[in-house]
């Protein structure tokens, strides 16, 4: 037992824990600030994984910004009502959930059996620095330059439609 | 199995100031959430209890419906912060890719911008930005 | 080196700087629609022009992320015709819905360049954002008057269940680059004989398959296609349902051939590839069967028409990937006629179509209905036409791949097809004649549906001269 294996184990816990209690929120508020944990501790497995751009965007990018637009829609929607949202059972819902277990155990079997020499990523030194933001720079201009470039067209369009969509009136 | 999964992960010492900010941090805004009510005198009312509006009468939920002009502003937000982002790996690394790229790097970049500032400027003209 | 690298992809570069420009009109000019058609049009047409003279010469440029000359531009070229000849029409279809907007033309330039990178693209990681570019920007056209609530409808179901498929393919990806320690779509095709050993790359390939198949309106994605077709405006239909076909097929098709994999590591993509061709085909023409709505009969026959082309992908073989192509050509040109004579119709009645309204109309308007009547056929497959051809070189690789019972489904959906797409035609011509019916045509219309006519008449007679063309340009 090594420090590492203990925080993975906190991280995973507090991970799925918020996730469980998440789904299970009335009020789609704390709903909101459950997945803000949620995201905080995936960005500690992020980190724990030698990954620090991609725990420092997860903050940033999904428990900073990405957040605002969730609490938005929250209060755009004013659920007033959050029973409305519950449906009673039907055998519908009851075969997709046993679908969807059946699909997970799938995908667990999967990657704990099948696949695991597969996933033969182990700690080299070419990978201990590769989440580092040096090698995320260096790939990022200069091999996925075309990608980059295209990650802006990507975010104009988005600032197209939205405008597009959304104002009130079209001058 | 666990000693396998250890092998995957990295050193966490490097880490260890940022736990013990995050836990300081925890523990004071806890200990500060619950000292006023600990220490402060506690002497409650209808009156004080119910939702303060300058004197006013509450008359309905404080929970408005947002108006749609919120979320473009959020969305705009989204999609800029996102643009800082890119910029971020870049500036970090802009000395060790200049002497490899030499100007391109600075073009790249300014490329990048560019087609950004062509979606900013529309959506300036567009009013998007105007509260009306 | 750069310098000559960005020369390569100067279409690319084109429809990119003519985007900036049209936002740019856009913004400072009030009433600029007419302006920005032109311009569209223009760029389009000057970009055909260039991807074909450019067709020779072939190369890698960004690090092997980016190919162009060849393949890509033969797609480049299909692509950009069958778009402009959706732009060319759109004019009339929106300023007879007093909807018409420059943000129409932007979006379509931008759903047509992510088009061009999927094509071009080699490696993943560009892939994936060039679809999400085609994506968005669809996502916004399927509710491009927001007004209407069955765009609405259109739009937020296709960006539900398009996200939704996004993340298949996107941890398609993650799983296939932990297989292969790489995104680069080459040296993922050299190594795919002994990727294919490892289960973690055939799951990967699997979930990228679901991916792209909502992209291609196959089963198992398929069920946004009739209520977004149906609820889209027309004319954004056509651009989908061709060129967005094409572009995910030549993702897929640039994924998958050029592989070295041998049958024995191929066969089980290629069994799960073949069961999804088989439910896509029957799925397709049997619902088509019971639609009233000739735009939703148009959906499940777009849905049919993906199985028979996944057919030549499971083949995975030369002239598979060839017929694919030459497929994707035809059903472009039939399906683009097809729905843009729906939405002059649509227009003119003000309505949404039902087979009702065709009926009797040959009286009326005979050339309208002969010109919807040779589309029927060559959807059907009916031999004088293209159809035909795309169809029988698709089969004709089923079988070379020892996968003749593939082959036989696909004649045996065809004729089940045969009956709504002649339902159609009967309609028209063995009907007694409808109420108001009336039809205005322009000139850019009529134009468009010439050339549909004749490219469909011409591939249908002389197939062989395109599929040389074709597999010249193969690997």
């Amino acid at each position: 037992m090594n420090i590492e294996i203990v925080a993975f184990a906190i991280l995973a816990t507090i991970g799925i824990a918020s996730a469980i209690l998440l789904v299970l929120q009335k009020n789609p508020v704390y709903s909101a600030l459950l997945l803000i944990l949620h995201f905080m501790a995936l960005a500690g497995l992020y980190l724990l994984l030698n990954a620090q751009f991609i725990a420092v965007l997860q903050i940033l990018v999904y428990a900073g910004a990405i957040m605002v637009l969730f609490v938005f829609v929250i209060m755009l929607l004013n659920l007033q009502n959050e029973q409305a949202l519950v449906d009673n059972f039907n055998i519908r819902k009851i075969v997709s959930f046993i679908l969807g277990v059946v699909l997970f155990l799938q995908f667990a079997v999967f990657f704990l059996v099948k696949a695991k020499n597969d996933i033969d990523i182990k700690k080299s030194p070419d990978s201990i620095d590769a989440g580092s933001i040096q090698n995320i720079g260096e790939a990022l201009f200069t091999t996925y330059l075309i990608p980059f470039e295209i990650a802006s067209f990507l975010l104009l369009v988005a600032i197209i439609g939205s405008i597009f969509l959304a104002k009130r009136k079209i001058e | 199995m666990f000693n396998n999964l250890a092998e995957n992960f990295y050193m966490i010492e490097q880490y260890i100031p940022l736990i013990l900010a995050i836990l300081v941090a925890l523990l004071f805004s806890l200990f500060l959430l619950k000292a006023s009510s600990l220490f402060g005198p506690q002497k409650p009312n209808v009156e004080k209890l119910t939702t303060y509006e300058s004197g006013m009468e509450p008359i309905r939920t404080a929970r408005e419906r947002f108006s749609v002009k919120f979320y473009i502003i959020a969305m705009l937000f989204i999609i800029f912060d996102i643009e800082v982002v890119f910029l971020y790996p870049w500036a970090v690394n802009l000395k060790i890719l200049e002497d490899k790229l030499g100007f391109f790097i600075i073009a790249e970049m300014f490329v990048f911008i560019l087609i950004l500032l062509v979606g900013y400027i529309y959506l300036l003209k567009k009013g998007a930005l105007k509260w009306d | 080196m750069e310098i000559k690298s960005l020369l390569n992809i100067l279409p690319i570069l084109i429809i990119s700087l003519s985007i900036l420009i049209l936002i740019l009109i856009e913004a400072f000019h009030k009433k600029s629609e007419i302006f920005i058609y032109w311009i569209t049009i223009l760029t389009l047409i000057f970009t055909t022009f260039l991807s074909l003279i450019t067709i020779q010469d072939q190369s890698l440029n960004f690090h092997d992320t980016i190919e162009s000359g060849g393949i890509t531009n033969l797609f480049y070229s299909l692509l950009l015709i069958i778009s402009s000849l959706a732009v060319i029409s759109s004019k009339n279809y929106l300023n007879r819905m007093q909807y018409h907007h420059g943000e129409y033309y932007i979006l379509v330039m931008s759903a047509i360049l992510g088009m061009m990178l999927m094509a071009s693209s080699r490696d993943l990681m560009l892939t994936f954002l060039a679809l999400e570019l085609m994506s968005l920007s669809f996502y916004v056209l399927a509710g491009y008057h927001r007004k209407v609530l069955f765009n609405n409808e259109a739009s937020v179901k296709y960006f539900l269940l398009g996200a939704f498929a996004s993340g298949f393919l996107l941890y398609g990806i993650a799983l296939v680059y932990g297989a292969a320690q790489s995104t680069n779509i080459i040296y993922i095709t050299r190594e795919f004989d002994s990727l294919l050993n490892k289960p973690l790359f055939t799951l990967g390939l699997i979930l990228l398959l679901i991916g792209f198949s909502f992209k291609v309106a196959s089963v198992p994605f398929h069920m946004w296609v009739p209520d977004v077709y149906e609820g889209s405006p027309t004319v954004v239909t056509a651009l989908m349902s061709t060129s967005g076909k094409i572009a995910a097929f030549s993702a897929l098709i640039i994924s998958l051939y050029g592989s070295t994999a041998s049958q024995i590591n191929y066969e089980t993509v290629s069994k799960i590839i073949a069961l999804l061709a088989t439910a896509s085909m029957l799925l397709g023409s049997i619902v088509a069967l019971t639609q009233t709505s000739l735009k939703r009969m148009l959906a499940y026959s777009s849905i049919a028409h993906a199985g028979y082309m996944m057919i030549g992908v499971a083949a995975a073989n030369k002239i598979g990937m060839a017929g694919i192509i030459f497929y994707l050509a035809v059903y472009g040109f039939m399906n683009i006629g097809a729905f843009i004579l729906i939405s002059m119709l649509e227009t003119s009645m003000e309505k949404r179509l039902t087979l009702d309204d065709l009926s009797g109309i040959y009286k009326t308007y005979p050339w309208f209905s002969a010109v919807m009547a040779l589309f029927m056929f060559a959807l059907s497959g009916i031999p004088p036409f293209g159809g035909f051809f795309g169809k029988y070189y698709v089969f004709i690789s089923a079988v070379k791949a020892d996968m003749t019972w593939l082959a036989v489904i696909g004649v045996i959906s065809s004729v089940i097809a045969a009956y709504f797409y002649l339902r159609v035609v009967i309609y028209m011509y063995f009907r007694r004649e409808g109420e108001n019916q009336n039809l205005y045509a322009t000139a850019a219309e009529n134009f468009i549906i010439t050339v549909c006519v004749l490219f469909v008449i011409q591939l249908g007679i002389t197939p062989g001269v395109f599929l040389n063309i074709i597999t010249r340009f193969l690997p």
